[in-house]
């Protein structure tokens, strides 16, 4: 039986049940505080003058009838803020406001502090920019072929921002040992997170020195560290406050130039400062999915087991480093998760281009190659003759594994999601049987729960929550995680108040304030529910260890008898005795002072040593498969999704409710990249963005979304709080590569392109109707000058998880 | 040149002589201190600034507050009647019909709206009548859901006369 991990066997109370979120009712009566509904008195507005050029020299920048016009208190360029950032220490290579060079359009230049919004936008007109507009670098490929001029000048040399090479095991034993190998390339469209809410900050330097930023961020300890850097004052008197989000998946991960801006102009000016950003700018903050092209070869026996899989991915970065790092290794890390693939190479570059950069977006590195890989794996079964479900079924990663890139798997439920997703569907009597023009598609999917190494390298604990009771009974749970509308604030609230036996609605959860809560590294990478979870759950029972000492002499029954539950400390075998819990909070404080607790997590250490293992290792990996019913117009080439069963491998839902939210708001946003969400640009045009607003960038509406039949599949894994994995990003994997192998079942025509867009679609049928291949999609990738991959032995072959020395790698070849 | 407007929100005269051109979202979060009324897009394709005009839901982003002379508006703010939630917004948070909450106060005007042309609407009518906002957290499903518990509660109040 599931217990609250006490010392009595009780069934839980809170967790597992579907409680209403702690701060809905604010947000169903319009009383949330958002960055923007945030004043202060004598507050300024900022705006950001922004570059209508992709890519130039900045030659002069005369800001002096800015400053004139009655009504403007401050102009700053980046002379003020010289010293450059970026979320990871590898690519600070960000300036709040450009220096001497603009690198894509929407690159800040100089920014005003006015007395209202209105002539902060008149102010902006005043100001001259003098360019040198340099050759723009578009695409991958020009990137690749363009040496002069650099966008940046570190990097792999020209436009490469990052080259990786990792080698696990001997790959020609692998495709030696294939009875087919298949090679295929695919591309994945850049697409953004669009949050409704824009991004806001307000400022603000008080008499003492001390500075204030409320901001909309899912960082807030990423953004102190980048305002202490480039304001140059200590972080000890920076606060950082993240305002609840209004949206983030991804797109508020980054500290960002309006947030330093805005703190720059109150230090100068000693008023507030607030900016918002509009809706065009929030499409040049962007840092959402990057655009990738893959090529992957893949060997496999007649079975279907993969015997080596070869991958290379070609990022294309826009114009900063942002997450890209990272993101290019995670375009190579979590093939390996899913079906047991014993070899495997991983190839990645990550380019500069004059558009806005790219960085994490819901999934971040992964979709793409998820999408490569679910739908080659569609191929090969046709080729095989197997059915799509009996090939991934066959093969799957076991529980407690480590994969060959050094991957620990703990719990998998995926085998169970497979199972319920295709009975639902009615799979077998649909697959390949459907009328023309409806199809059935299946694809699977894995995610972090927690990315297991912090961004800058450190020991100490990814999250902290401090507790204090109060002897009134009130408690507060204190933590630096921020809710972004995943429900985190809630799932502090349920797991502290399973185990001290109180109501989720008694508590208050305060979070995100750099001087009030522990660091928690943010709301990222899936790692909130099990990160500060456990660190929630630590400091409860440390808590709830002093109120049953002291409950327990009061009553003078053992120790092992006291249990919580409804708002009350008693004794298990004679429920009658006992006391209020804020008796016990009372009891407590008399005995051993103020009761406060804390607790932290750490994740475990990753069994891969090898340079580039950061990234990939978490504590847990959720799991996640679909199926997608669809109907594609072979006059028009319009895909209407009918309908998804997915089924969610949570380990346990902390709150089934709030699982299923995310479930289906991850099919829906891996709908809209499938169908009709994407970034592009003018390229023969400077680089604009083509469609910077939600007048032209596509998002589903309520006819688009379809009908989502949810499973949640619970397999405790030893990791998670009560036995909790994540569900905010993985969902969204396997929707994507489900509905264009829907497409293929449907109409037949494979389209290796995300999104699969009418024009797509309809260019795949007609061509299909000539007798040609009757396949949308990139024909090769560009070459790439790889380097020599770090090799390591893979676990079957004996490796202890450390690259093989250069030579010994070299005598082996 | 400043004009004076007579507007009622959520049952209070408020007079103020503003400019012409200032929207009327602006009006209400910035004069009047309303921030409930979000803005998302500026092109009122969002529906994050919706809110009620003489009983019409409207996005307030793309309409002057000049325009709104003489009317009376119910913002998010307005909608709880003696701290007693209106049946949408009660919906909405027994029924999970929302995650982040920006969204939430223009769908919850937008659907108290459809509600009152239809009292008893089919899950199609309600995603055809929300088809104006966008929320790019929930998929959508608990929204509908949520319109339809309170739907279900609004005709259990009628009966019983509540």
């Amino acid at each position: 039986m599931a217990t609250n991990n006490g010392d009595n066997e009780q069934p839980l109370k809170v967790v597992g049940k579907p409680f209403r979120k702690v701060d809905a009712r604010a947000k169903c009566t319009g009383q949330t505080l958002f960055a923007d509904d945030i004043t202060l008195p004598r507050m300024l507005f900022a705006k950001l003058l922004r570059s209508h050029v992709p890519h130039a020299l900045i030659k002069s920048i005369d800001t002096s009838k800015a400053i004139a016009l009655p009504g403007v208190v401050a102009v700053i360029t980046g002379r003020d803020l010289p010293i450059p950032y970026g979320i990871l220490p590898v690519s600070q290579d960000e300036h709040a406001l450009c220096i001497d060079k603009v690198r894509f359009i929407g690159d800040p230049v100089a920014a005003i502090a006015a007395l209202d919004e209105d002539t902060a936008f008149e102010a902006m007109d005043l100001i001259e920019v003098e360019y040198e507009p340099l050759e723009s670098i578009s695409t991958i490929e020009d990137a690749l072929s363009i040496e002069q001029p650099r966008i940046h000048d570190y990097g792999s040399g020209g436009n490469i921002h990052k080259k990786v090479s990792l080698e696990f095991g001997d790959m020609e034993e692998g495709f030696a040992e294939a009875d087919l190998i298949r090679e295929d390339v695919f591309f994945y469209e850049g697409n953004t997170h669009l949050p409704m809410e824009q991004h806001a900050a307000l400022a603000h330097f008080d008499a003492d020195g001390k500075l204030t930023l409320w901001s909309a961020t899912q960082t807030p300890h990423y953004v102190h560290r980048a305002l202490a850097k480039t304001l140059e004052i200590p972080a000890s008197h920076i606060r950082v406050i993240a305002t609840p989000n209004g949206g983030g998946f991804g797109g508020k991960s980054d500290p960002f130039n309006h947030e330093i801006v805005v703190a720059k102009l109150a230090m100068i000016t000693g008023r507030p400062v607030k900016v918002t950003l509009t809706r065009e700018e929030v499409f040049y903050c962007h840092r959402g999915r990057h655009p990738v092209l893959m090529w992957v070869k893949t060997g496999v026996k007649r079975d279907g087991a993969i015997t080596a899989m070869h991958f290379r991915s070609l990022l294309d970065g826009g114009a900063y480093g942002s997450y890209g790092v990272a993101s290019t290794f995670y375009t190579g890390a979590l093939q390996t998760v899913t079906y047991n693939i014993p070899r495997y190479k991983f190839e990645g570059v990550r380019v500069f281009t004059n558009k806005p950069p790219c960085g994490p977006k819901r999934g971040h590195g992964t979709p793409q190659p998820r999408f490569a890989l679910e739908v080659q794996i569609d191929k090969i079964a046709e080729e095989l003759g197997l059915d799509p479900v009996e090939i991934r079924r066959r093969h799957l990663v076991p529980p407690d594994s480590v994969t060959a890139n050094y991957l620990r798997v703990g719990s998998n439920g995926l085998g169970e999601c497979i199972d319920k997703v295709v009975e639902a569907s009615d799979w077998k009597n649909k697959f390949q049987k459907l009328p023309y023009g409806r199809g059935i598609g299946l694809a699977c999917g894995s995610y972090l729960c927690g990315a297991g190494l912090p961004i800058y390298w450190n020991d100490m604990p990814h999250s902290g929550v401090q507790l204090r009771l109060d002897r009134q009974g009130g408690v507060c749970v204190m933590c630096g995680s921020i809710d972004i509308g995943q429900g985190s604030d809630s799932i502090l609230a349920y797991i502290v108040a399973e185990v001290l036996g109180i109501d989720p609605f008694d508590i208050r959860v305060l979070t995100a304030d750099t001087d009030l809560t522990p660091v928690d590294l943010g709301s990222y990478s899936s790692r909130v529910t099990l990160m500060t979870g456990n660190a929630a759950l630590q400091a409860a029972e440390r808590a709830r260890e002093l109120l049953t000492i002291a409950v327990a002499e009061k009553l003078d029954v053992p120790i092992e008898n006291i249990t919580f539950a409804e708002r009350r400390a008693f004794d298990v075998e004679n429920p009658d005795v006992g006391v209020s819990f804020a008796e016990a909070v009372q009891l407590a404080e008399a005995k051993f002072g103020t009761i406060g607790t804390v607790g932290s997590y750490t994740p475990p250490r990753s069994p891969g040593k090898f340079k580039g293992a950061g990234v990939g290792p978490s504590p847990a990996y959720s799991y996640s498969a679909a199926v997608v019913e669809a109907d594609v117009d072979p006059e028009t080439g319009i895909i209407t999704v009918e309908r998804v069963w997915i089924a969610h491998d949570i380990g346990r839902s902390i709150n089934p409710a709030l699982v299923m939210g995310q479930v289906e708001g991850s099919v829906y946003m891996g709908l809209g990249e499938a169908l009709m969400e994407e970034m592009t640009y003018r390229g023969n045009r400077n680089v604009v963005h083509k469609f910077p607003s939600l007048l032209e960038y596509k998002s589903p509406t309520t006819l688009e979304m379809c009908d989502v039949k949810t499973f949640l599949v619970e397999d405790p894994d030893p990791n998670g709080p009560f036995g909790a994995k994540e569900v905010g990003q993985g969902p969204l994997l396997p929707i994507p590569p489900a509905v264009v192998n829907a497409v293929y079942d449907a109409v037949g025509v494979r389209i290796d392109e995300v999104p699969a867009s009418p024009d797509k679609v309809l260019k795949a049928i007609r061509e299909k109707a000539q007798g040609k291949e009757g396949r949308y999609g990139p024909k090769s990738v560009p070459e790439v000058e790889w380097p020599a991959p770090l090799k390591v032995l893979t676990p079957a072959e004996g490796g202890d998880g450390r690259e093989l020395p250069r030579e010994a790698a070299h005598m082996k070849d | 040149m400043k004009k004076t407007i007579n507007i009622n929100v959520n049952g209070t005269d408020h007079v103020y002589e503003v400019e012409p051109r200032l929207l009327l979202v602006h009006y209400l979060r910035e004069v009047l201190g309303l921030t409930g009324t979000h803005i998302g897009c500026e092109t009122s394709i969002c529906g994050a600034c919706t809110v009620m005009l003489d009983g019409q839901a409207v996005k307030s982003c793309t309409m002057l507050a000049v325009q709104a002379d003489g009317a009376s508006i119910t913002t998010i703010e307005g909608l709880a009647r003696n701290g007693q939630l209106h049946p949408v917004q009660e919906g909405f948070w027994e029924q999970h019909g929302l995650q982040c909450g920006y969204c939430t106060p223009g769908m919850i005007m937008t659907a108290a709206h459809v509600l009152s042309n239809n009292p008893d609407p089919s899950d199609e009518e309600i995603r055809h009548g929300l088809e104006g906002n966008l929320c790019r957290c929930t998929g959508y499903q608990h929204i509908v859901d949520a319109v339809q518990y309170a739907a279900r509660k609004m005709k259990g109040q009628a009966a019983t006369g509540d």
